[in-house]
């Protein structure tokens, strides 16, 4: 399984190995990394799972569809060119190793 | 030690849980849930679940693992019975008894149930737990005409996610217009036109009288349909026979304070089940949401961690229907007055509900953006004027000072 790291505000770090098909957002809520909110369980309605993603796999990273770009333009955090939703990113093989960091508020 | 006790493991309840442990709570908690499945979120049930998007394990809200880590007992499939708030103790089916220093009830809501003289019909469903999905889910593999009564937001929600799976679906609603109670005419109109051009039927002003065995359903004007499936969704009744039968004082829910408190001491109710004074309502309600449930969990962890913050959480809704995803902030209703911002043709606008002149509340679709702006607006208590929200070229976010 693809092996994720989350990096906590405070520098905690969390290596998860997650299932193919499961999000960023469900590997971080459901292993415990703090500072993922995702009040709304993961229906791109809340922009509480905002995470900055490793930029070396951004070109591996499903494209934003409009509806999440326009959910981050509502991020409590700075929107940052590597900014996603967690609940947006499936897990894929391609995306083993990759690092998403946790942005100070959500 | 302190102990809390928590009845419910719905968004109320396993916030509570996780509340207490991010901010410290060193004391043991009990989190009680009459069902057998680790906790998990319900609004994806009648939408990501049973459109085969979510899976069961995507709709958990933790793994096992986050319990234990935690040092939060679950206790599944377990019923509890009765409270004794005097000697501050639950009593569970098997006739275990569970001592608290702090009792949470987050017991949620049970559907209201179609009565035909005092009879319920055996073949009408509803959705209300993962069972319920599970149960339905296998319905809809076999049954092509699906008459669903209610058009509120589960009845629709199920009445989609039913025709994209190529069933002939009827709808049947008492209102003039689909959720009536909880929106405007424009927007009820934008769902009904989409609903018949997806080949939804929708009778608009319709009862059913009755419904026989055989799934004949019977309509006020006379005639009946035919059903392979019967689904209704026509509202919930909240959960209140335990802290009842306690001696908490209930109406029309657990009556509660800013704190959550009930009237007994130690006993905090939150949820759909609670009855609270909501500032943005400017009276006593019932919420029946996400928002509502994870803010009072956090109120009443609050409390009882001795850092009282009263309740003053702006209220927010969701629902999704094809591709209309309708997102509602504050309590509109008993405007006096609204104003579109957007195009309603292009299917993407909000609306800015107003009374006496003040912002209460903003309906947006397919603008999520609108949204999350909309929620800062009312938290901060910042009221555009109408020209400002009509006129596109004010980004509403520059409104937004703190």
């Amino acid at each position: 399984m693809p092996n994720i790291t989350y990096i906590e505000t405070d520098g905690t770090t969390h290596n998860i190995e997650l299932p193919l098909g499961a999000t960023i957002m469900e590997g971080a809520i459901q292993n415990d990394v703090k500072g993922i909110v995702a009040e709304c369980g993961g229906s791109c309605m809340c922009a509480t799972c905002h995470v900055y993603v490793d930029e070396s796999f951004l070109d591996k990273l499903p494209a934003m569809e409009e509806e999440e770009e326009e959910m981050l333009e509502g991020a409590t955090a700075e929107v940052k060119a590597n900014s996603r939703l967690g609940c947006q990113v499936r897990i894929t093989n391609e995306l083993d190793g990759i690092t998403v960091t946790v942005p100070e508020e959500q | 030690m302190e102990k809390v006790v928590i009845i419910g493991a719905g968004h109320g309840g396993v916030q509570a849980a996780a509340s207490l442990r991010d901010e410290g709570f060193q004391g043991e908690i009990v989190l009680i849930s009459e069902e057998r499945e680790l906790p998990y979120q319900k609004p994806p049930l009648s939408k990501g679940y049973l459109q085969g998007k979510q899976t069961e394990a995507a709709i958990l809200f933790r793994s096992e693992q986050y319990y234990a880590n935690n040092t939060i007992q679950l206790l599944l499939g377990v019923k509890v019975t009765a409270i004794d708030a005097q000697q501050q103790v639950v009593v569970t089916a098997d006739g275990t008894t569970i001592g608290y220093s702090h009792l949470i009830l987050a017991t949620g809501a049970a559907n209201r149930q179609l009565r035909f003289d005092g009879q319920e019909p055996a073949n009408v469903y509803y959705l209300r737990t993962l069972s319920d999905a599970k149960w339905i889910d296998q319905q809809l593999q076999e049954a092509q005409n699906v008459v669903i009564i209610g058009g509120g937001f589960i009845g629709l929600e199920l009445a989609a996610l039913s025709v994209e799976k190529g069933k002939t679906v009827t709808v049947i609603e008492a209102q003039s217009r689909l959720m009536e109670r909880v929106l405007p005419e424009v927007i009820s109109n934008v769902f009904y036109e989409t609903h018949l051009e997806k080949g939804v039927q929708v009778h608009l002003n319709a009862g059913v009288t009755g419904i026989d065995a055989d799934g004949i359903v019977h309509l006020s004007d006379g005639s009946t349909l035919q059903a392979d499936l019967i689904l209704a969704g026509i509202g919930v009744v909240p959960e209140t026979q335990l802290a009842e039968a306690a001696g908490i004082a209930c109406d029309n829910g657990i009556t509660v304070n800013e704190f959550q408190q009930t009237n007994i001491p130690n006993v905090y109710a939150i949820g759909d089940v609670a009855n609270h004074y909501n500032p943005y309502a400017g009276k006593n309600l019932r919420l029946e949401s996400v928002q509502n449930a994870v803010d009072q969990a956090k109120t009443a962890v609050h409390h009882i961690l001795g850092n009282p913050t009263a309740y003053h959480a702006v209220p927010w809704f969701w629902t999704y229907q094809y591709h209309l995803k309708l997102q509602m902030a504050g309590i509109s209703i008993g405007y006096d007055e609204y104003v579109v911002r957007g195009e309603p043709d292009s299917g993407k606008f909000s609306i800015y509900y107003y009374k006496a002149g003040k912002l209460i509340g903003v309906d947006s679709l397919n603008k999520p953006a609108d949204h999350l702006n909309a929620r800062k607006l009312l938290e901060l208590d910042i009221h555009p004027t109408k020209t400002e929200i009509t006129d596109l070229s004010v980004a509403l976010k520059t409104l937004i000072t703190v």
